[in-house]
């Protein structure tokens, strides 16, 4: 597949998900919330689990879960007891994805920068040395 | 020492990146608002700008166009609010193909410490960015397959 119709395919792929991704961003705001995906990433837990490094109850963990599963970024198993959360991969990558964009664009860019900001920094000291004390 | 750039999402609407420079911030703030200057840097690894017209002046416009690989282009344009050298610049931004109406508000503050300056931008979308991403904001470059990238780019979140 050639690189234009890859990108139409995830452009595609990506307006189909708007609505999700509204939610997935408004879901990724929060800190208690970025740091259980963060959690998740590393393996699937119970809600017990989650709540256990947080200081917080597990009700109060439970509302953040339900707020991540609607946004499609977690599932939750049916075993009775347990129920183990996972991490969703495919709705956090379209999001992650666009911030890596993103971030490259300004990291890519700002390392350009650097460069040229020395230069003009060289220039001015020597123009300064050429024409003596500014 | 490396100055790394932090990327944060404060809210549904906003992203905000933030880099320090080891330069005064009278020399960054002219690398964002002079055209010679500006192309000289701005754009990813493989694009560049082919086009940078500015009207520096509150209510002027700007445009740039931007050339990338397998000769895909990319435009942008807005308006100037806000010009306090050098400080603070606060410009709109809309992209050429951008399907969703809604301009984009991007606020650049310039901190300087010690000869180092800071640059603080906010983007503040017109609608929850997610909707902003998927209607608007132009995929101009080839998407990562990284799924280790994740747990970096939700670390670099939480900061």
């Amino acid at each position: 597949m050639c690189l234009a119709s890859a990108l139409v395919t995830v452009y595609n792929q990506m307006v189909m998900n708007a609505t999700a991704l509204d939610s997935t961003f408004a879901a990724l705001a929060d800190p208690t919330r970025r740091a259980i995906l963060a959690r998740l990433a590393a393996g699937e837990a119970s809600v017990g689990e989650l709540a256990a490094p947080f200081a917080m109850s597990q009700p109060a963990v439970s509302k953040h879960l339900r707020v991540l599963e609607r946004a499609g970024l977690i599932s939750r198993g049916r075993a009775a007891q347990r129920r183990p959360c996972r991490l969703e991969a495919s709705a956090l990558r379209v999001a992650t994805d666009w911030l890596d964009a993103l971030r490259r664009h300004w990291e890519e860019s700002y390392q350009r920068l650097d460069a040229l900001l020395e230069e003009m920094k060289a220039a001015e000291a020597g123009g300064q040395r050429r024409g003596g004390k500014p | 020492m490396t100055n790394q750039l932090v990327l944060t999402t404060p809210s549904a609407r906003e992203i905000v990146l933030s880099r320090s420079f080891d330069a005064p911030r009278r020399m960054v703030f002219d690398a964002f608002s002079k055209p010679e200057l500006l192309v000289r840097w701005y754009g990813a690894n493989g694009w560049q700008l082919v086009v940078c017209e500015m009207d520096l002046r509150v209510g002027g416009t700007w445009r740039y166009v931007s050339e990338g690989p397998h000769g895909a282009t990319m435009g942008q344009s807005g308006t100037y609010l806000e010009i306090t050298p050098p400080e603070r610049l606060v410009v709109t931004e809309l992209f050429d193909d951008q399907s969703y109406p809604g301009e984009t508000t991007i606020t650049h503050e310039f901190i300087e410490q010690d000869e180092r300056t800071t640059v603080e931008t906010t983007l503040l979308f017109a609608t929850p960015v997610g909707r902003e991403i998927v209607l608007g904001y132009p995929m101009a470059r080839g998407v990562s397959e990284s799924y280790e990238r994740l747990s970096e780019v939700l670390a670099d979140m939480q900061t």
